[in-house]
């Protein structure tokens, strides 16, 4: 096992070096010249060239990407044109509004994706099954800052049970997590009930229920578990959707986290701290997709790795 | 004689009435079947010639015409969707709406299928090289949570419907090329593709004519589900002012200016939403019935 997982850091290195390029290349294809950007507007040409040579953007590219590298691999990622903070702080301070926002939509999303799959699956093709499914298709039809839109006028405004936008108390988080996790939860809910609907045809739910177990006994011990496997995959891939969708909820709900300041930074061209987030984003992403790899044997034990 | 002669001509009849099983025909046998998606299909049908007959049917100018007197105005019979905050007509903004987002949502998948698919069947049929360095790419893209994706190449673009279009169709092409890839490593080893080879078929009529038909159905299932993604991250990408810029109507871009009137004028937000919903409703309903009626997984049940 252990293997296994040192065996998989390292098969990440060659993505992670390739986006790190692509991450560099951006700046470099990005319309303008950084380094006047980072001079500011009334900067003298002279002061640019000094700007220029200061960032190292005078040197030739190979030299400039190995520099990059170095200063990702210090933890440096310069400074932002905006705040003039360096770029580390500005995503430390936004880091964890962002990650708790996304495990608490993940952790409701999968509870009740996975119990809506669950019910749909067992009374198939009877009413809770369609009430549970038509949910679901609405659900990854929604888009989710029409969908924070609709929560924040009916909950926030009309009823003012919960307060709008911030980030201080836990019942900041209750809109915010369920307008992101909404259409994962609908994902998870038709991916559960497909997974488990293949599962009840197999043969030894058959013999489980010929050899007398009760219905229940069938369906948790002997189903969920089997049908659990892709479900986890899927959960994995899912966690990518919410670091993206988090981006379009936080302007919704004006959310002090990444994909605000990844928005702003787009907006403002402020090129060191778009580089530091998506490379962020990605990193998380593949370590996401790991750890999901290694869950997979852990619920799977036929599975064995090399 | 007589008459043997002319039983077999009333029974020739009755054999051409049971018609050839095309794979056409058992398609549309097990989609008939499948009324939501039926439905939903009309739906689309309807939406696409709204959308194409957009500019001669809407009632007012969608981005320049401005009813001072009704600002931010209630549904009624002269405005069925009422007034937005500059007093153009939200009915007419919503049918332009459609054009655009149809076209963005179909351009950009179609784009995206048809360089993935290609991507595909080289990986698929070729192997080594060439599948481990497209595989490889697409793993990067993957890499990249969709929509951050597209802010990037949007990034490096520049705003605007054209890049979006653009950025959302390069997010489509790991999942198309994957998908075909699979496909293709399967059929490939089939015994029909070898009796081709044998024959003498060269590889791009074994890819094109053989191994691409076997393809399709997947590839238009996918289609119909990707397009109503799609336009859920192209309506993203305008909300957040990165896509169609203003006065054009979009419906991402037409929610985004809504949100400063939701206390006041909550139809400014309610339509558009909608219209988002039910398109991108439509067409998922749609790529499920497809699914359903293509997979022959389901038959055997």
């Amino acid at each position: 096992m252990t293997q296994y997982i040192v065996k998989r850091l390292l098969g990440l290195l060659p993505t992670l070096v390739l986006v790190g390029f692509l991450v560099f290349l951006i700046v470099h294809l990005l319309p303008g010249d950084p380094a006047r950007l980072a001079a500011g507007q009334d900067a003298t040409p002279e002061t640019v060239e000094l700007v220029r040579k200061d960032l190292g953007l005078d040197k030739p590219l190979p030299q400039q990407f190995l520099r990059f590298v170095n200063g990702v691999l210090h933890w440096d990622f310069g400074q932002s044109l905006r705040t003039k903070r360096p770029v580390a702080t500005e995503i430390g301070e936004r880091f964890m509004p962002t990650f708790w926002l996304t495990v608490w939509s993940m952790l409701w999303s999968v509870v009740f994706g996975m119990a809506i799959g669950i019910v749909s699956a067992v009374w198939r093709n009877r009413w809770p099954d369609r009430v549970g499914m038509t949910l679901a298709v609405s659900g990854i039809s929604f888009p989710a800052f029409a969908l924070g839109m609709v929560l924040m006028q009916v909950f926030a405004v009309e009823l003012n049970w919960l307060p709008t936008v911030g980030n201080d108390t836990w019942r900041h988080y209750i809109l915010p997590s369920i307008t992101l996790g909404a259409a994962v939860a609908a994902i998870m809910a038709r991916f559960t009930r497909s997974s488990f609907v293949d599962i009840l045809g197999e043969d030894f739910i058959r013999t489980a229920r010929a050899k007398g177990l009760d219905e229940q006994r069938v369906i948790v011990k002997h189903g969920l578990r089997n049908a659990l496997i892709p479900v986890v995959t899927m959960m994995g891939l899912q966690f990518g959707f919410l670091l993206g969708g988090s981006i379009v909820v936080e302007k919704v709900f004006n959310w002090p986290g990444l994909g605000r300041l990844l928005i702003d930074a787009v907006d403002m061209r402020d090129y060191p701290v778009i580089q530091a987030l998506v490379l962020l984003f990605s990193l998380e992403f593949i370590l996401i997709n790991l750890i999901v790899d290694v869950l997979y044997g852990l619920i799977n034990p036929t599975i064995r790795y090399r | 004689m007589a008459t043997s002669s002319l039983a077999t001509l009333s029974a020739a009849p009755a054999l051409a009435d049971e018609r050839v099983r095309t794979p056409w025909s058992e398609f549309w046998r097990k989609f008939k079947r499948q009324k939501v998606a039926m439905v939903a299909g009309a739906f689309v049908v309807v939406l696409v010639i709204v959308a194409i007959a957009a500019p001669w049917i809407v009632p007012y100018d969608a981005e320049n015409y401005f009813d001072y007197d009704a600002l931010n105005a209630q549904p009624s019979l002269a405005h069925w969707f009422g007034v937005d905050a500059l007093g153009r007509d939200i009915f007419s903004r919503i049918l332009m709406g459609a054009r655009i987002s149809l076209t963005a949502g179909f351009l950009a998948v179609a784009a995206g299928a048809i360089v993935g698919t290609l991507l595909g069947l080289v990986a698929g049929y070729k192997e080594g090289w060439w599948d481990r360095i497209i595989m490889r790419i697409c793993d990067v893209l993957f890499a990249f949570p969709g929509i951050l994706l597209a802010i990037g190449i949007v990034a490096i673009l520049g705003g605007g419907m054209a890049n979006v279009i653009v950025a959302v169709a390069v997010f489509s092409i790991p999942t198309f090329a994957r998908l075909v890839r699979g496909n293709t490593l399967a059929l490939k080893h089939l015994t029909y593709i070898e009796a081709a080879r044998s024959l003498g078929a060269s590889t791009s009529t074994i890819v094109f004519r053989h191994i691409f038909p076997g393809t399709v159905s997947a590839v238009v299932v996918y289609f119909s589900l990707r397009i109503g993604t799609s336009i859920i991250t192209a309506a993203s990408l305008s909300f957040l002012g990165m896509g169609a810029q203003p006065p054009t109507p979009e419906w991402g871009a037409m929610l985004d200016a809504a949100r400063s009137d939701m206390l006041t004028a909550p139809h400014e937000a309610i339509f558009p939403a909608l219209a988002i919903f039910l398109t991108v409703l439509a067409f998922n309903l749609l790529g499920d019935g497809l699914r359903d009626a293509l997979d022959p997984k389901i038959e055997r049940r």
